[in-house]
């Protein structure tokens, strides 16, 4: 209750109030993670239930359109899935994928940067190193080749049902990055602070002190770029499964349904692309105004 | 200068090394290409046959050293969908690409330096503005659905443009362009602008915030007081400093524009090499592939060395620190 209540008296939620585009960017993401999270409680059709599905619904347009039926509010595609439904349980996928994806990026780049800010010497220029060669090739090309060559090594039928581990692999492997410069950055200042000196004169080993003194200490920054980083990652994760190298059809995502939208384009049946393409833009705007908002609310020089 | 020139090719060479082994283990640890070329009910006299064909039953060195000596000499093997030399793929599709992304990026560089110099001259401007929110949109909108979306609105429903393939081009030697015919170049455009949106509202942004501060700069102030025309301090002495930031970004985001051009191939249906490898991905057509992956690198290993150079040629300042420290 005592830290709540400090929360709603403290500068954050201040700088939250006065600024009505994050509150409406928050609430749109909020609208878009609960309706991905919740989609088998929520959403109105379970589009992956044979039973429920007809092919006599195929391809209805929105309701408000000519032919369209008030239970299917945006209307159904080729196999009579409604779209609304399909484009819940597509960002739930794409949610899945994309915060796995940062969480893996998160273990791996603050403990490389903190390993490389802290122990310093050869293991720091090799490690930066490695960061600068990666840095040079987009990340979003690094995530393509890597899924699409690392799906080549499964075996053919396992493809699509591994499929996802591939793609957070691929997007969680090219995003480490900016973690570990950040992280290495701040663990060289905390370094040479008093209260590490303390700790090794008391004779605290040097892992405990990095991981328990150091650490938390660091942390602070990652929270900013990790937002702005979900963001990208469903981006990314869309743009590989619309070229095909993502999410398999019978396990779609938001990019997946993208893809099959768009065969259907020149049939006039602009719905199955226009919708899933919407959520997608909404989802990853509003939680970009959000965390370029928690980028400066966070950042002391600007207060 | 020198020194820096060879640290920078060490590293290369590096990079190169470290891609080619990952195209080498696709060659080595990857399903059998047999089975997908021949289908269920071939007789194993067929898959033995083939097998010895493609080179797949030699031992892993030999497969290996093959690989390395060929990938210098630019041999990749054949194709195992098309079964034609994937060095002749590559000839065929090499130039597609290299249109599309240079049209991409003298279309992202002329119109994203032109407004940003505008945005930042007419600051309160109400069109400075405009651009800006619309910039602000063009950055959230993915590549494939900027290209959905324009097919849609000018292929679909205007019907004034194609909407996939490059068209009738013409064939000088080896090299097919689109540019010297209307129908080429009409299939070019839709693409082109897809392709350059992100890196056009990028440098934009950029130019307009460097201009910005260099306009507030002591110099800018100073050659305003001796009474040059506002032109010549715009131009002739704002903009210059304004470039060398540019040079670099620009060079890198050629980097980001043929990445993306595997999107905007695909979305378009451009037979470049980008669409070859999406298509080699789905087929599993491994030389494609690693024939693929080498070249990306190979392309981006230039770039970045090139970028190093111009960079290290523009500004004087980095020159003579580093050989101040040198010495």
């Amino acid at each position: 209750m005592d830290t709540l209540k400090r929360f709603f008296d403290g500068d954050i939620w201040w700088s939250f109030k006065q600024s009505p585009l994050t509150i409406g960017a928050s609430i749109v993401a909020l609208i878009c993670i609960l309706g991905a999270v919740l989609s088998p409680l929520l959403a109105p059709h379970n589009p992956y239930d044979l039973a429920q599905i007809s092919l006599l619904n195929s391809n209805l347009p929105p309701s408000w359109m000519k032919e369209g039926v008030a239970s299917f509010p945006i209307g159904t595609d080729q196999q009579g899935r409604d779209i609304l439904s399909t484009i819940m349980y597509g960002s739930r996928v794409s949610l899945l994928v994309a915060v796995s994806a940062v969480l893996m990026s998160i273990v791996m780049g603050v403990s490389l940067g903190l390993l490389s800010g802290y122990v310093g010497g050869r293991l720091d220029s090799f490690i930066m190193r490695i960061a600068d060669i990666q840095l040079s090739f987009p990340a979003i090309l690094v995530a393509l080749l890597l899924a699409g060559v690392g799906r080549q090594f499964l075996p053919r039928d396992q493809q699509d049902s591994l499929a996802i581990y591939v793609i957070v692999f691929s997007i969680g492997l090219t995003g480490w990055v900016q973690y570990a410069r950040t992280v290495r950055g701040s663990a060289l200042v905390e370094k040479s602070k008093e209260y590490v000196q303390a700790a090794r004169v008391i004779g605290v080993s040097k892992w405990r002190i990095m991981v328990k003194h150091v650490l938390p200490n660091v942390l602070g920054p990652v929270l900013v770029i990790a937002t702005l980083n979900v963001a990208t990652a469903i981006l990314t994760e869309a743009t590989l499964s619309f070229l095909g190298v993502g999410m398999p059809p019978t396990q779609p995502s938001l990019g997946t349904l993208i893809n099959e939208g768009q065969n259907f384009l020149l049939s006039g049946e602009w719905w199955l692309t226009f919708f899933p393409g919407l959520a997608l833009v909404a989802m990853v705007m509003s939680v970009n105004l959000v965390g370029d908002w928690l980028r400066d609310a966070l950042n002391p020089k600007l207060r | 200068m020198l020194a820096f020139i060879l640290r920078r090719l060490f590293q290369a060479v590096l990079v190169m090394l470290a891609v080619g082994l990952v195209a080498f283990s696709l060659f080595n640890y990857v399903g059998d290409p047999v089975n997908l070329m021949l289908g269920q009910d071939a007789t194993p006299e067929q898959r033995e046959e083939l097998r010895r064909d493609l080179g797949l039953d030699q031992p892993f060195y030999i497969q290996y050293a093959r690989f390395v000596g060929n990938a210098v000499q630019g041999e990749f093997g054949l194709s195992l969908r098309q079964a034609r030399p994937v060095s002749t793929l590559i000839k065929e599709r090499l130039p597609a690409t290299l249109e599309l992304a240079f049209c991409a990026a003298a279309l992202a560089l002329f119109l994203g330096l032109v407004m940003g110099v505008y945005t930042a001259l007419r600051r309160r401007g109400y069109f400075s503005q405009v651009l800006l929110t619309v910039s602000l949109i063009g950055v959230s909108l993915p590549t494939f659905l900027i290209g959905i979306l324009l097919i849609y609105v000018f292929a679909v429903t205007l019907q004034w443009l194609p909407s996939y393939s490059r068209g009738e081009v013409t064939q000088l030697g080896w090299w097919s362009t689109g540019l010297f015919n209307k129908d080429g170049l009409k299939a070019l455009i839709l693409p082109s602008i897809t392709l350059s949106l992100g890196t056009m509202t990028l440098i934009m942004r950029l130019v307009r915030s460097e201009m910005l501060e260099v306009l507030r700069t002591d110099y800018i102030k100073f050659a305003r007081a001796r009474g040059l025309s506002n032109r010549a301090v715009h131009f002739g002495h704002a903009l210059k400093n304004t470039l060398v930031p540019v040079i670099t970004i620009a060079g890198l985001q050629l980097g980001a524009i043929i990445a993306f051009a595997i999107v905007t191939e695909t979305v378009f249906q451009w037979p470049g090499m980008g669409f070859l490898f999406i298509q080699s991905v789905q087929a599993a057509d491994i030389p494609v592939m690693a024939a693929y992956l080498v070249m990306i690198a190979l392309i981006f290993v230039t770039i970045n060395l090139i970028v190093d150079l111009l960079y290290y040629l523009v500004d004087p300042r980095l020159r003579i620190e580093r050989s101040g420290s040198a010495h």
